[in-house]
């Protein structure tokens, strides 16, 4: 077990070093001048070279990188390019409302989307089994910004029409000083996400239940006179249980690093809409820790879903 | 309404007696290829504390019946009555049936293993039985549970009620699934193939444990099987079923001594468990109809030997006989219990001991092994093999699963090299060879396995798998390479003719054809047949054989024959090794083998294996009632 854990931790601690080198470096072999970026159009030929040399990119590549993960080992990203405020914490200020908008959505997109994946699948064929297709067919092909546009306009700007606000068109409260604030301002937001996510949900959950209701286990259940309720959601889904977090783990992991287009639309201070702009800026420091980041939740979500793989089948223990 | 009668006639037991009773029961499955009839008006009755056999091939529609019965075919269209302690179980409600399920009805299925749960433990699985049933503390429940696993022979129950189904092996599992079954005390259970996927010493054991159990607890069984030698030694009743029809019902006893039906009669015949020396196993030719038509005529008319001219237009009267068998057959006086005459069939024990092709010289084999979190450690395979296999002989290797038989017969095919010891084929160390050599004696020793469909291409033709050693070996092209497989296909009984066909268009028989015509090929000096006919039907599995013992005799090929199938080698082999735990504990000609065992596991393996009685003269039992179909 804990062979086990050093090993993924070991392995995990290569593949961000891997990560940050390779980011690093394309990085440096890609256009544009980061002095002339900080000192604007007008700085003289002596001023770039002293930037250049208080930024430190002046020297070989190799020397940079070397400084960059010393600094980074010692939780030190170096400083934005644009505002010259540490990396770390702006980043840091990000991670809440991230964090925020996922989690609340992945219970949102589960507690949809698996139920109707075993709907569909234990009525195979009927007219339940195609409400439950349709759903996962709507869900999969709207964009998320057709999805958040739509969410917007019916919740948001009718009822704001009719005099009243359903709710808010998007900014951030802190979960910390008012909970019920916090949960208003992200349930857009949670129903865009949650939207796409449990039409991938409902689809998978189906896929499984099918195969998992189809195994002899199932029958043994049934021949014991368990009810049908306990049949599906005991039996059934405890099997179908594993492909389903190792995907949640995955899925989170990702969006973790980032939900693009639904910060945008709802205007959320999140690692996403950090990374827009850093990028738009071309503010390297930035973009590097937000793809270190990412990497990291990555890391962390593949270790734990391993251990809950452990946790979960009594085979591999 | 209380049910009159389970037979179609008048019983003189009575039917209040019966705890289940069947009357013109038929199930249909809608597909989409059209309406599989499953079963097909079939009528039984089943006294209290009695076993019920139902025996039949593959496909005949013996789960289906069971299943639709116990309300686990909600898809299916059931006619007709099934009488259950004072209630038609056809027409109950779903709430009602899962009541009787597990409470009053248990059931065993074939592979423990995949029926029971690998998630949670098997105290929880078999507690929760009663939790379903009865209000009843957790405490309690563990209790009655760790009584019971007890009770079916598990060593230390309490300790193992928190084991998980894949730390037992085959045996306890399906004595977990009794338990399981029996928990409840309950009226009736329906046994599936129970013993199907165990190994035969195990089998022996778990069909003594239901047989004691059902004693001590007063249930009646219903034991499905396709194996007329367990059937015939443990059932009271049986019924014969056969593409959805009831062909053949009556007491054990005299359906086995004298089958009144010719279906019945050519299972015996073709079954190696009723194999007596010097005769030839008569398989029944052809294969199983479509349940998708309706048979004008007899279902069994174009398999049968014994067929009338209006077997094929008219459907078959129901006969009775005086000892109470019942047949649906045309034929007055029962099916002809004459056996055809034997071949002489058993090939001579050789003189002198012939020219060895391979020999086999303290094969040792060690694999290692370990969890995903353990260390590793060795796991000793084989250990110290030693045999010789004669040119032109069947050697035959007997043995449970897991005791090395298929690893053995991958050294020898070269596949997999031995940790120490030295093989040699045709005189040359199959350790030492270079690549080159290697290829050219893989054409010297060739395979076929048990599973007909999984060792054949699905997307490539039959012609271009039989072909396939030529093509490999760079021997016969283009019209000649055709022209051999042609003439392969006829030699092992498939018609030359589809030789575009795909393997999913044949059946599992012919498809063990195809896997041997493609070991022929290319004339190997020896052919390992891993388990050949294990995943056959009797009749077909009859029909295979003789073709291996056919070819042998024209040919003059050398099998080493690997089965867990007694009487299926004793049946094919000159000689017989039994391999246990990696080594082979005891070597002797069949005969020897069977008439003086001289190993304690030689004996347990002999003991275990069911043979048939002998078929009584004809003439027994006369015509009493007839009934027009109607
Ligand atoms: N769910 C199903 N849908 C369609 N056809 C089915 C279904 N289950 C069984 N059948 C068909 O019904 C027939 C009878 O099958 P059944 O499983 O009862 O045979 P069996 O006698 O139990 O055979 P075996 O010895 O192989 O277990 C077969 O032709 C089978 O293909
Ligand atoms: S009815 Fe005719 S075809 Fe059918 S089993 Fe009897 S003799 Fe054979
Ligand atoms: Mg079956």
């Amino acid at each position: 077990m804990i062979r086990f854990l050093t090993h993924r931790v070991g392995f995990g601690a290569g593949v961000l070093l891997v990560l940050s080198a390779f980011v690093f470096f394309l990085f440096f072999v890609a256009p544009g001048d980061p002095a002339r970026m900080i000192a604007g159009d007008k700085a003289t030929e002596s001023q770039l070279a002293q930037i250049r040399k208080n930024l430190g990119v002046d020297r070989p590549i190799v020397v940079q990188y070397g400084v960059f993960m010393q600094k980074a080992l010692s939780g030190d990203l170096g400083f934005s390019y644009r505002n010259q405020q540490p990396v770390a914490p702006i980043i840091l200020r990000r991670i809440p409302v991230t964090l925020s908008l996922v989690l609340g959505g992945a219970v949102l997109w589960l507690s949809i989307g698996v139920p109707i994946g075993i709907m569909s699948a234990r009525h195979v064929g009927s007219l339940r089994d195609r409400l439950g297709q349709a759903f996962i067919l709507v869900g999969l092909s709207f964009p998320t910004f057709v999805l958040g546009m739509m969410s917007l306009y019916l919740l948001y700007f009718m009822p704001k029409q009719a005099g009243f606000t359903l709710f808010p068109a998007g900014g951030y409260k802190a979960l910390a000083s008012n909970p019920a604030l916090w949960a208003w301002h992200l349930a857009l937001p949670w129903t865009t996400l949650a939207m796409t996510m449990a039409a991938i949900y409902a689809r998978l959950t189906r896929g499984q239940m099918l195969d998992v209701m189809g195994e002899d286990y199932i029958r043994t259940a049934r021949a014991k006179g368990l009810t049908e309720r306990r049949v599906v959601w005991k039996h059934g889904m405890r099997a179908a249980l594993t492909p389903l977090v190792t995907q949640l783990g995955a899925d989170i992991a990702l969006l973790l690093g980032g939900v693009i287009v639904i910060e945008q639309v709802y205007g959320l201070q999140g690692v996403g809409a950090l990374a827009v702009q850093a990028v738009a800026n071309q503010d390297r420091p930035i973009i590097i820790g937000v793809v270190l980041l990412g990497g990291l939740f990555i890391v962390i979500a593949n270790i734990v879903v391993d251990l809950l793989y452990v946790l979960l089948d009594p085979r591999v223990r | 309404m209380v049910p009159t009668s389970a037979s179609l006639f008048r019983r003189q037991t009575g039917s209040d007696l019966a705890i289940l009773e069947a009357k013109g029961l038929t199930v249909g499955i809608p597909t989409e290829d059209g309406t599989v009839h499953a079963v097909r008006n079939v009528s039984f009755s089943i006294k209290p504390g009695s076993l019920f056999g139902i025996a039949g091939e593959s496909g005949s529609g013996k789960s289906v019946l069971t299943q639709a019965v116990m309300g686990l075919l909600p898809n299916a269209d059931i006619g007709g009555e099934v009488w259950f302690e004072g209630r038609n179980l056809i027409g109950l409600s779903q709430e009602e049936m899962r009541r009787l399920r597990g409470g009053r009805i248990g059931m065993i299925f074939q592979d423990p293993l995949s029926s029971l749960h690998p998630f949670y433990t098997i105290g929880a699985q078999i507690a929760e039985v009663l939790h379903a049933h009865e209000t009843i503390s957790p405490a309690e429940a563990r209790a009655r549970v760790v009584d019971m696993l007890g009770k079916v022979g598990i060593p230390a129950p309490a300790e193992r009620f928190d084991d998980y189904p894949h730390q037992f092996s085959g045996g306890m599992r399906q004595r977990v699934m009794i338990a399981m079954a029996l928990i409840l005390k309950p009226a009736l259970v329906i046994a599936d193939e129970p013993t199907t996927a165990l190994d035969v010493t195990v089998q022996a054991q778990i069909v003594a444990l239901l047989d004691t159990m059902r004693r001590d607890f007063g249930t009646t069984v219903i034991l499905i099987t396709h194996d007329l030698g367990l059937l015939s030694s443990v059932a009271d009743d049986v019924m014969v079923m056969y593409a959805g029809h009831r062909l053949e019902y009556g007491r054990a006893e005299d359906v086995f001594r004298a089958p009144a039906h010719p279906y019945t009669a050519g299972l015996l015949r073709s079954t190696p468990a009723s194999y007596r020396p010097g005769t030839e196993l008569a398989p029944i030719g052809g294969r199983p109809p479509s349940l998708l038509a309706t048979p004008a005529g007899c279902v069994f008319a174009p398999r049968c030997t014994e067929a009338l001219p209006r077997c094929s237009s008219e459907p078959p009267p129901l006969r009775r006989y005086s000892d109470g068998v019942e047949a649906l057959c045309w034929l007055e006086e029962g099916a002809s219990t004459v056996r055809p005459t034997a071949k002489t069939a058993t090939i001579a024990v050789k003189a002198a001991p012939p020219e060895p092709v391979a020999e086999i010289d303290d094969v040792c084999l060690t694999y290692q092994v370990g969890s995903f979190f353990g260390p590793k450690r060795a796991l000793n395979v084989l250990k110290g093999v030693n045999l010789t296999v004669g040119r032109g002989e069947t050697i035959g290797l007997v043995g449970e699963s897991g005791c090395g038989k298929s690893t053995l017969a991958r050294i020898v095919a070269g596949l997999v090299p031995a940790t120490s010891g030295r093989v040699r084929v045709l005189g040359r160390d199959m350790g030492a060879l270079d690549a080159r050599q290697w290829r050219e004696m893989r054409r010297e020793v060739q395979l076929v396995f048990q599973d007909p469909f999984g060792s054949l291409n699905p997307r490539r033709r039959v012609g271009a798998i039989i072909g396939d050693p030529f093509r490999l070996h760079g021997l016969a092209k283009g019209d000649e390479r055709r022209e051999k497989v042609r003439h392969l296909m006829e030699r092992v009984g498939l018609n030359p003719e589809h030789y575009n066909r795909f393997p999913a268009e044949f059946s599992g028989g012919q498809r063990q054809r195809i896997g041997i015509a493609r070991a022929l090929a290319l004339n190997p000096a020896l052919i390992i047949c891993d388990e050949p006919v294990s995943a056959l039907d009797v009749s077909i599995q009859a029909q295979v054989l003789n073709l291996l013992r056919e070819l042998q005799r024209d040919l003059g090929l050398t099998y080493l024959f690997i089965s867990h199938d007694l009487s299926v080698v004793r049946h094919v082999c000159d000689r017989i090794a039994v391999m246990q735990g990696g080594r082979i504990v005891e070597m002797e000609t069949a005969e020897r083998l069977f008439a003086d065992p001289q190993h304690d596991y030689t004996r347990t393996l002999l003991s275990a294996s069911k043979t048939l009685p002998a078929f009584a003269e004809a003439g027994r039992r006369s015509l009493v009632e007839t009934r027009v179909a109607s």
